[in-house]
């Protein structure tokens, strides 16, 4: 009974007085980032649910306290968590071109034992799953990579990563949107914009969408 | 149409308002007023709706000069603030006649003022709000601080003088300088241990010099988490994340929408207008409190708002 099983893994959490932390899962994984995006696109419908944002594995709902409580829009989030899940629908898929020419690309190849050229084969060999558009606007975490590009983040992350670098971490990967500081990997970069500030929304790359990159000359 | 201009910016001053909630999924934070008890006052003792802009002074004031004659309100932090050099009241409504000139100067309690003038700050609008991003460069004065030479346009009512003079009770005014922060546990507390949960609700932390509108880092007792790393998930002003190397960070208006660091506690929001109110360098404390305290807390805040309303 798959439907009980998976109530018994969905784990409320309180976030501050008006919001409650959903936990669907606790692993990178397709059929629970599904789960995660439609019971946050099923609770947005709800009058007392102000905004909902569907993480790798779980919701954050805020909500308006004056018209439910923590207990009362948790009984309803099990209930609605219980649903059979939809059928993961593709999403859009976005070919990215990506000139391999990171600074960290050589450190990767030797911290992995692999020439160069490899890393990108392997880089550019998945379709990856947008599971979650956050942390700075358009960016995307992308995964998961294959196993064996696995790496911890940089010890000293860098004060600037230019926009549009190309970054691998852990089981994922992502294109920096903005000038931002960051401790991933830069591997490449790509011309292609991931923040798009005069559309609405402002992003390229929207959760469920997936992405590959192939390897370009400029 | 032009109600002021600034003379000189004083350190950070923004417009904003009550955010862009909905543009999270893109990544986007919700920004808009770190105090938005200060922010909602201020609009409601100009006559206008909380929703309306105002300008977030922070630390040392601008000085504007009144381009026509205004109805204007001045809350939050206690920046001195003056009329032709005579102190000017705060948490109340005063008229501006053209060519008088307000200064917020330094700090003397708080860290963030709000000016309000009566028909609403007008500025650019993105994603639904006038609130600054200064990361994107967008929203409020063309996505930037306000820099000496810029004319701030506001809605053009005639300032009604049946609402000048109108003023929030003293007590009903938030006590900036009670610095202790009511906070829910987090979803990752157990993280802690006992020591650690300990730890985080009896000692004394300090804002350091990393803090802005994003949140701010906390120098305090070491504290460490164990356990695996956690996958990203959506996060809200009044998050205390504690990234490895044990110093929290306090999450406030301009914060990253998702993160992957355990949560130890979440700020109420009855407290994050003190909260947005600390400079880098003061002390404060955290105060576990119930849900239900939380609530009494946020309802008493917005019946002294509704006391400004008519």
């Amino acid at each position: 009974m798959p439907a009980q099983r998976s109530t018994t893994r969905i784990r409320l959490h309180p976030l501050g007085d008006a919001a409650l932390l959903v936990e669907l899962g606790t692993r990178l994984d397709t059929a629970v980032n599904t789960r995660a995006i439609a019971l946050a696109a099923a609770l947005k419908k709800r009058r007392d649910v102000r905004q909902a944002l569907a993480g790798c594995a779980s919701v954050t709902v805020h909500f308006d306290p004056e018209q439910t409580t923590h207990g009362a829009l948790g009984s309803a989030i099990k209930r609605l968590a219980t649903r059979r899940p939809p059928m993961d629908e593709p999403g859009r898929l976005h070919r990215i071109p990506v000139v391999y020419d990171g600074p960290d690309l050589d450190a990767v190849a030797s911290a992995l034992g692999l020439p160069a050229g490899r890393i990108v084969e392997l880089h550019t060999q998945a379709i990856y799953r947008v599971f979650v558009v956050g942390f700075v606007p358009g960016w995307a975490y992308l995964g998961p990579v294959p196993e064996v590009l696995k790496l911890p983040r940089r010890s000293v992350p860098r004060t600037q990563v230019p926009a549009g670098s190309v970054a691998i971490a852990g089981q994922m990967t992502g294109i920096y949107p903005l000038p931002t500081p960051g401790g991933w990997h830069l591997i490449g970069r790509t011309s292609v914009r991931v923040f798009l500030p005069d559309s609405d929304p402002p992003c390229l790359l929207r959760a469920g969408d997936r992405v590959k990159f192939f390897a370009a000359d400029r | 149409m032009d109600a002021l201009r600034v003379e000189a910016a004083g350190m950070l001053a923004t417009v904003q308002d009550l955010g862009r909630p909905n543009a999270v999924a893109a990544g986007v934070p919700p920004g808009g007023a770190m105090d938005r008890f200060a922010h909602s006052a201020a609009n409601l003792l100009a006559g206008n709706d909380v929703r309306a802009a105002t300008l977030e002074c922070t630390l040392t004031g601008p000085r504007l000069v009144a381009e026509r004659s205004c109805l204007v309100a001045i809350t939050g932090a206690d920046l001195d603030p003056r009329v032709n050099g005579q102190p000017a009241p705060m948490w109340a409504g005063i008229f501006l006649s053209v060519g008088d000139r307000l200064t917020l100067a330094t700090r003397r309690s708080g860290a963030r003022a709000y000016v309000a003038v009566a028909g609403g700050v007008v500025a650019d609008r993105w994603l639904g709000s006038q609130a600054t991003y200064l990361l994107a460069a967008r929203g409020g004065m063309r996505g930037r601080a306000l820099v000496a030479g810029d004319t701030i346009a506001a809605a053009a009512t005639p300032g009604s003088p049946a609402v000048a003079g109108r003023e929030l009770p003293r007590h009903l005014r938030p006590d900036y300088d009670d610095r202790v922060l009511h906070a829910v546990a987090g979803p990752h507390i157990d993280r802690l241990g006992r020591d650690g949960r300990h730890a985080l609700f009896s000692s004394a932390f300090t804002v350091s010099h990393q803090a802005d509108r994003m949140g701010y880092r906390l120098d305090g007792p070491a504290l460490d988490t164990s356990g695996e790393e956690l996958l990203s998930f959506g996060l809200t002003a009044g998050v205390v994340q504690l990234p490895a190397g044990g110093k929290p960070i306090l999450l406030m208006a301009d914060h990253q929408t998702v993160g992957g660091y355990p949560v130890i506690a979440t700020v109420v929001r009855a407290s994050l207008p003190i909260a947005a109110q600390l400079a880098p360098g003061d002390e404060l404390r955290f105060a576990e409190v119930s849900i239900e305290e939380a609530l009494r807390m946020r309802r008493a805040q917005e019946s002294a708002l509704d006391s400004l309303r008519n």
